[in-house]
């Protein structure tokens, strides 16, 4: 066992060495700029680029044509939403999102409210998922665009994507989706879950940083975005820019392994994650953020109460995971996720994530589960909360100095 | 964001966790801060009749500097009168920890959790309890 042990894969994935193989050509002796028709230098990275499209789209039920490459997520996300708006502005300015949605298409939206259009940021329920019923009354004959996450980053529950995408249909808007947290993880279909345009990150699938894509629907109905970027009218137009084909190469090679070992991956990992989760919840006063039914297999999202969640990590020595505490970001707000759950502040500064991942064993998991403990206990005996809580104190019941 | 030295050996080791009995008039007690903010200091101090700090203790919610904040306010609070106690400064705090800027804020707490209890004590002892003119910013 490696120490430190890496339980944050919510946030990057550690490449995978096959998918590092696969680019290595493609940085020295393959080295051609795809665009260039007329040598075999082009025609091998076209042809690399070509295989990766094909490795992308058969993940997620799609045609190779249907596939943007970007240089990631937070560019697929601006392409879509902005793109978007600009495109069907004649049809219609409202756009519909949730507020527990990645900043990316948070502040995406912001930008097109600062254009004229309008954004309705729906609240989800306690359990994290969007209340169906409250997205049907939001959709007006000006909305175009239903932009709604598949798996959530920071607690990891999966929306009922295939009723939202038939409620956006029904009204006549086209359905957007941040899939990076679900796509490689869970089976992803697109034309199954009805959905126009998706979101997807190399980086998060055990490929390379710096390559993404943006699913584009090119069929019932035919979906197009305004370009965000001028230049050489790559990529059918949509996003120019000499096509990173190493990053495209991994991304791709990243997709087909997760085609493959997706549904046993899965598997596995969710008996690792249930077994973290239930030995850490035999602590007193922890809770399960988000819903349990309804998650992707390698997230658990819990709140330690009474200690808080910088000091815990702290605690926890040689893992490597991240919490929804203020005191970890610049803000100094706690997670705005675990607030639109409904969480009060002090049980979202006691939350900490752990993100498990295709390199994660069983016997990390057993020395997670003894660290946390550990720390868990450390910090409560430190915690003037834990023992007013332990004396029967009701701590509502205090006037605190807020500072 | 890495730590110092000195926040980690203060974590680690955290000196003079614990609780007196406040409800002794010897004892003064500060609860400073918020669970909302993520954190939370109590600091104690035991007095003796020439009004020397002869015991402090502490315990805090927070993040890893706030702990390491207040394990060193009752290190130095140890041995010292009260009315010295009162001119610990937060930036001798910062300084000793070597705290980033954005870490300011739990030495501020540590300050004043040590007027808190200073003053609890002199309110418990029929004396009136001494305003900080000090702003922090």
């Amino acid at each position: 066992m490696n120490i430190p042990i890496y339980l944050d894969n919510n946030a990057t994935t550690p490449m995978d060495p096959r998918v590092l193989e696969a680019m290595l050509p493609y940085f020295n002796e393959k080295f051609g700029n795809a665009a260039s028709r007329n040598h075999a230098f082009g025609w091998v990275a076209e042809e690399a680029v070509d295989y990766a499209r094909e490795q992308v789209a058969k993940l997620i039920g799609a045609s190779e044509k249907e596939i943007i490459f970007t240089s990631g997520a937070t560019e697929s996300d601006n392409l879509a939403i902005k793109g978007v708006f600009e495109m069907y502005k004649d049809k219609g300015n409202h756009i519909i999102t949730t507020v527990t949605e990645h900043k990316a298409v948070l502040d995406a939206c912001k930008h097109v409210e600062k254009l004229g259009g309008k954004v309705t940021y729906l609240p989800v329920k306690e359990d994290g998922l969007v209340d169906l019923a409250v997205l049907e009354q939001a959709m007006t004959s000006e909305t175009i665009l239903v932009s709604i996450m598949y798996g959530n980053n920071e607690i990891g529950v999966v929306q009922p994507i295939k009723e939202i995408s038939a409620i956006a249909h029904k009204y006549g808007a086209l359905f957007m989706t941040d899939a990076v947290q679900a796509v490689g993880k869970i089976p992803v279909d697109v034309n199954a879950d009805g959905i126009d345009l998706l979101a997807l990150s190399a980086h998060k699938i055990y490929g390379p940083k710096g390559v993404g894509a943006l699913y584009v629907r090119r069929k019932g109905p035919r979906v197009k975005v305004t370009a965000q970027m001028d230049g050489g009218g790559h990529e059918r137009g949509m996003r120019s820019g000499t096509l990173n084909v190493p990053g495209i190469v991994g991304l791709g090679k990243a997709c087909e392994l997760c085609g493959l070992e997706m549904e046993s991956e899965a598997k596995r990992l969710s008996v690792l994650r249930d077994k973290l989760q239930a030995e850490l919840t035999v602590l007193e006063e922890s809770y399960v953020n988000g819903n349990v039914d309804h998650r992707l297999p390698h997230v658990a999202n819990i709140s330690f109460k009474y200690v808080e969640g910088e000091g815990l990590m702290m605690a926890m020595k040689d893992l490597a995971v991240s919490s929804g505490s203020a005191c970890t970001s610049a803000s100094l707000e706690p997670s705005y996720v675990l607030k639109s759950l409904g969480l009060s502040d002090d049980l979202a500064h006691s939350s900490i994530r752990f993100g498990l991942g295709r390199f994660t064993t069983e016997e990390e998991i057993d020395y997670a589960i003894k660290v946390t403990k550990e720390a868990v206990t450390h910090l409560r005996d430190l915690s003037p909360l834990w023992e007013m809580f332990k004396e029967g104190i009701d701590l509502n019941s205090i006037e605190w100095a807020e500072h | 964001m890495a730590y110092s030295d000195k926040v980690i050996d203060h974590y680690t080791n955290p000196r003079n966790v614990g609780t007196l009995d406040k409800s002794s008039h010897k004892v003064g007690t500060g609860l400073v801060g918020a669970p909302e903010c993520g954190d939370v200091m109590r600091l104690q101090i035991q007095v003796d009749d020439n009004n020397v700090i002869t015991d402090a203790k502490f315990k805090t919610f927070g993040c890893g500097s706030a702990i390491a904040s207040s394990s060193l306010a009752t290190e130095w609070l140890k041995g010292k009168s009260i009315d010295d106690a009162m001119k610990i400064d937060n930036m001798d705090i910062v300084e000793e920890l070597a705290l980033p800027p954005v870490k300011i804020h739990c030495s501020v707490l540590a300050e004043d959790a040590i007027k808190a209890a200073i003053n609890d004590f002199r309110v418990k002892n029929g004396l009136a309890p001494i305003e900080s003119e000090k702003v922090h910013h």
